[in-house]
C-alpha cells in the first residue's frame, strides 16, 4: 500500500537553544567574554574558571583551552560549582563560575547566598541565556534571574548590552571587592556600544543619547533595542533619550533621578526580564521613594512561563523586539 | 597542634572532658543549646584539635593551618568549646554565648568568631566549599588539610553527594571529611527519616578512602585520623564516626533521643557533676 502523499509543510523558524540574538547583518564579535578572560588571565595568575558542564556554551572553553590547569570542570552540579568557587576564593583565587542563568538563579541560590554572598567573597558568576535569549522554553529562559539575584545582599548584578561592554565588564569584575553576577550574551555577540564612545564603569549608568519626548531606561540587550527604536522614531520626529543601566544593583540612583526628573518626558524601563522584580521595579521603587513621579511604563516580559519558538517571533510576541518598542513609545505619546 | 609529642594522646581524654565541660557551661548561660550533640562530638573535636590538626592558636588565620569547616552550624557550641580549650577564643566569652553582639552566636558564622572558618547552618554546604578550598590550596602548593565535620542528617542533602563525586574526581587527597553519625535528626532517627546506609559501601563506591569507627573511642579516632592523613593514594578521605548523644552525662545519655534535647534549669549543675564524676583519674 502506498503511503498517502502529504502536502508540503511550511518551513518553521527554528527554536534552537543556541540561536544568536544578533539580527541579520548586524556587526558581531565572537565569544567576547572568553577572549577577554584569557587576556586578563595572562596578567593575573589568580584567575581560575569553573563550570557545570557548560564551558562550550558560556564561552569559557576558550579560557579552558588557553589555561587547562586553571580550568575546573565540576560536572552538571551547580551547588558544588558555586560552593567550590567560594572555597577557591577563600584560598586566594579569583574564580569565574559559569552556567546558564536559570541554573545559577534557581538551582544554586542557597549556595550563592550562604557560601558566597554572606561572606562577601570575590566570586564572579557569569551566566548565559539571560531573560528570553533562547526559544527552548521555560526550562532555559531565565526571565526571573534579576529578581532573584537583586534580592541577595552584597551581590553586584550586571546586565551588559553587547560584546564591547562584556569585555569591559569582565575586566572591571576582576578586582571588584565582592561577588558579582553577570548576565552573558555568548557566541556571536552584537557590537553596538563601540559607536557611542562608551566605557563601562561598575555602578554607573550612561546617557547614550538625549531626547526631549521620552526617556528609555534600559539594560542588557534592551539597550540595543532602545537605541534602534530611537533611531526609527527619529523619522516620526519623536526624540527619545536612552539611559543605559548595566549595573542593576547597586543602582546608579543619581543618574536615574537626574534623567527621570526632567519634566515632560514619559519614562519607559526596558528590560529582557519579567515585569516582576527586575530593573523596572527597581527604578519604580527609587522614583516613588524619591518623590519623582513621571509618567511611567515597563517594557518587559509578562509574568508568565513563556512559549517555545523562534526568538524573533517570541521577542515580537512578548513586546521586546525593536518594532514592539517603537510601537509602545509611539502609542504612548 | 604542631608536632605532637610522644604521650600527647594521654591528654586527649582530659581535652575531651574539658570540651564537654565548657559546652555545658555555655548551655547553662542560655538554658539551652544543642548540648547532646556537643557531648557526642567532643571526642572527635579533641582528637582533631589536639592530635591531628596543625594550628597556631595565637594566629587563627595563619596561612599554614589546617582548615576546619563546621557545616553543622548548630554544633557551634561544641566547636566554641574546642576553640576555647585551644586558646583561640578567650574563656571569658563563655558568658556571652548566644547573647546580643556576642562573638559566639547559637549557629556558627565565619564573620563572628575567630577559628570558625565557614558559615554553617544551611546543611550540605561544608563539603562543597571544602572541595573548592582543597583545589585552591593545591594551586598554592600548600600542604594543609581541609577537615569538614558533617552530620549523618547532612547526608540527605544532594549537594553533599555532588561534593562526594567532585572530591574523588579531582583527587583531593587534602580533604578529610568526618561524619558524626548520632542517628538523630530533626524529625527522628536518621534511619527512619531517610535511609543513607550502608555508608561505608557508598563512600567507597564514590572513591573515598573510608573508615568507620566508634566516635567516642579516642584511641580508635587517633588511629583513624592518622590513617586518613597518611593514606598515600590520591583520594579524599572520610571517617564515619558512630557516636552517642549526651555522651559523658549518664542522665542525658539515657534521656529519650531527640534532635533538641531539653535540659531543665536545675539539671545543668547536675550534668556538670555527673560529667566530673566520670572523669578518668
Amino acid at each position: 500500500m502506498n503511503a498517502p502523499t502529504l502536502p508540503p509543510k511550511p518551513r518553521l523558524k527554528t527554536s534552537a537553544m543556541i540561536a544568536s540574538i544578533a539580527a541579520a547583518g548586524q556587526k558581531t564579535k565572537p565569544a567576547p567574554f572568553g577572549h577577554a578572560l584569557v587576556a586578563l588571565a595572562r596578567e593575573r595568575p589568580e584567575i581560575v574558571g569553573l563550570t557545570a558542564d557548560l564551558a562550550k556554551y558560556t564561552d569559557l572553553h576558550i579560557f579552558a583551552q588557553a589555561f587547562p590547569d586553571r580550568f575546573y570542570q565540576m560536572g552538571m552540579a551547580e551547588q558544588v560549582l558555586m560552593s567550590a568557587a567560594a572555597g577557591m576564593a577563600r584560598e586566594g583565587s579569583i574564580p569565574f563560575a559559569t552556567t546558564y542563568a536559570v541554573f545559577a538563579s534557581r538551582r544554586a541560590y542557597d549556595f550563592i547566598c550562604m557560601a558566597i554572598a554572606e561572606e562577601n567573597l570575590p566570586v564572579r558568576i557569569v551566566c548565559a541565556l539571560p531573560g528570553l535569549t533562547t526559544g527552548y522554553g521555560p526550562s532555559h529562559q531565565a526571565t526571573d534571574d534579576l529578581a532573584i539575584m537583586r534580592a541577595m545582599p552584597n551581590l553586584t548584578v550586571l546586565d551588559p548590552c553587547d560584546a564591547h561592554e562584556i569585555e569591559q565588564a569582565t575586566a572591571a569584575m576582576v578586582d571588584h571587592p565582592g561577588p558579582v553576577y553577570m548576565r552573558l550574551l555568548r557566541g556571536q555577540v552584537p557590537l553596538v556600544l563601540d559607536e557611542y564612545g562608551y566605557t563601562f564603569e561598575m555602578g554607573k549608568a550612561a546617557l547614550l543619547r538625549d531626547g526631549a519626548d521620552a526617556l528609555v531606561v534600559s539594560s542588557g540587550l534592551m539597550t540595543m533595542r532602545a537605541l534602534e527604536a530611537a533611531k526609527a522614531l527619529e523619522a516620526d520626529r519623536v526624540d527619545v533619550a536612552v539611559l543605559h543601566v548595566p549595573t542593576i544593583k547597586p543602582l546608579d540612583e543619581a543618574a536615574i533621578l537626574r534623567e527621570a526628573g526632567r519634566t515632560g518626558r514619559k519614562v519607559y524601563v526596558a528590560e529582557n526580564h519579567s515585569v516582576v522584580g527586575g530593573l523596572g521595579e527597581a527604578v519604580a521603587g527609587l522614583l516613588m521613594r524619591s518623590g519623582v513621579h513621571p509618567a511611567f511604563a515597563q517594557i518587559a516580559l509578562p509574568d508568565r512561563f513563556l512559549d517555545a519558538g523562534a526568538l524573533p517571533t517570541l521577542h515580537d510576541r512578548y513586546g521586546i523586539s525593536t518594532d514592539a518598542v517603537v510601537r509602545r513609545i509611539r502609542d504612548g505619546l | 597542634m604542631t608536632a605532637p609529642q610522644p604521650g600527647h594522646n594521654l591528654d586527649l581524654p582530659a581535652r575531651a572532658h574539658a570540651i564537654r565541660r565548657t559546652a555545658l557551661q555555655m548551655g547553662a548561660v542560655q538554658g539551652q543549646g544543642y548540648i547532646a550533640q556537643a557531648l557526642d562530638v567532643a571526642d572527635i573535636l579533641a582528637v582533631a584539635y589536639f592530635h591531628a590538626m596543625t594550628l597556631r592558636p595565637e594566629d587563627p588565620h595563619w596561612e599554614g593551618r589546617d582548615r576546619f569547616y563546621l557545616s553543622i552550624g548548630h554544633y557551634a557550641i561544641a566547636l566554641y568549646a574546642a576553640l576555647i580549650e585551644a586558646g583561640i577564643v578567650p574563656r571569658e566569652e563563655i558568658e556571652t554565648y548566644g547573647g546580643d553582639d556576642s562573638r559566639l552566636p547559637m549557629s556558627g558564622m565565619a564573620t563572628y568568631t575567630p577559628g570558625m572558618e565557614i558559615t554553617g547552618g544551611s546543611l550540605g554546604h561544608g563539603l562543597p566549599i571544602a572541595i573548592g578550598a582543597c583545589l585552591g590550596l593545591k594551586r598554592k602548593n600548600s600542604s594543609a588539610f581541609v577537615y569538614n565535620l558533617l552530620s549523618d542528617g547532612e547526608l540527605d542533602e544532594g549537594s553533599t553527594w555532588e561534593a562526594a563525586l567532585a572530591g574523588a574526581h579531582h583527587k583531593l587527597d587534602n580533604l578529610i571529611a568526618i561524619v558524626d553519625v548520632n542517628n538523630q535528626q530533626a524529625d527522628g532517627p536518621s534511619g527512619d527519616v531517610l535511609r543513607t546506609e550502608p555508608l561505608v559501601d557508598k563512600w567507597r563506591a564514590f572513591g573515598w578512602f573510608t573508615q568507620r569507627v566508634d566516635g567516642n573511642d579516642i584511641d580508635a579516632l587517633v588511629t583513624a585520623f592518622d590513617a586518613a592523613r597518611r593514606h598515600d593514594r590520591p583520594e579524599p578521605r572520610i571517617i564515619i564516626c558512630d557516636t552517642l548523644m549526651g555522651r559523658g552525662v549518664p542522665f542525658l545519655e539515657a534521656r529519650e533521643k531527640n534532635h533538641f534535647i531539653r535540659v531543665d534549669e536545675h539539671e545543668w549543675d547536675q550534668a556538670l557533676l555527673q560529667l566530673d564524676a566520670a572523669l578518668p583519674r
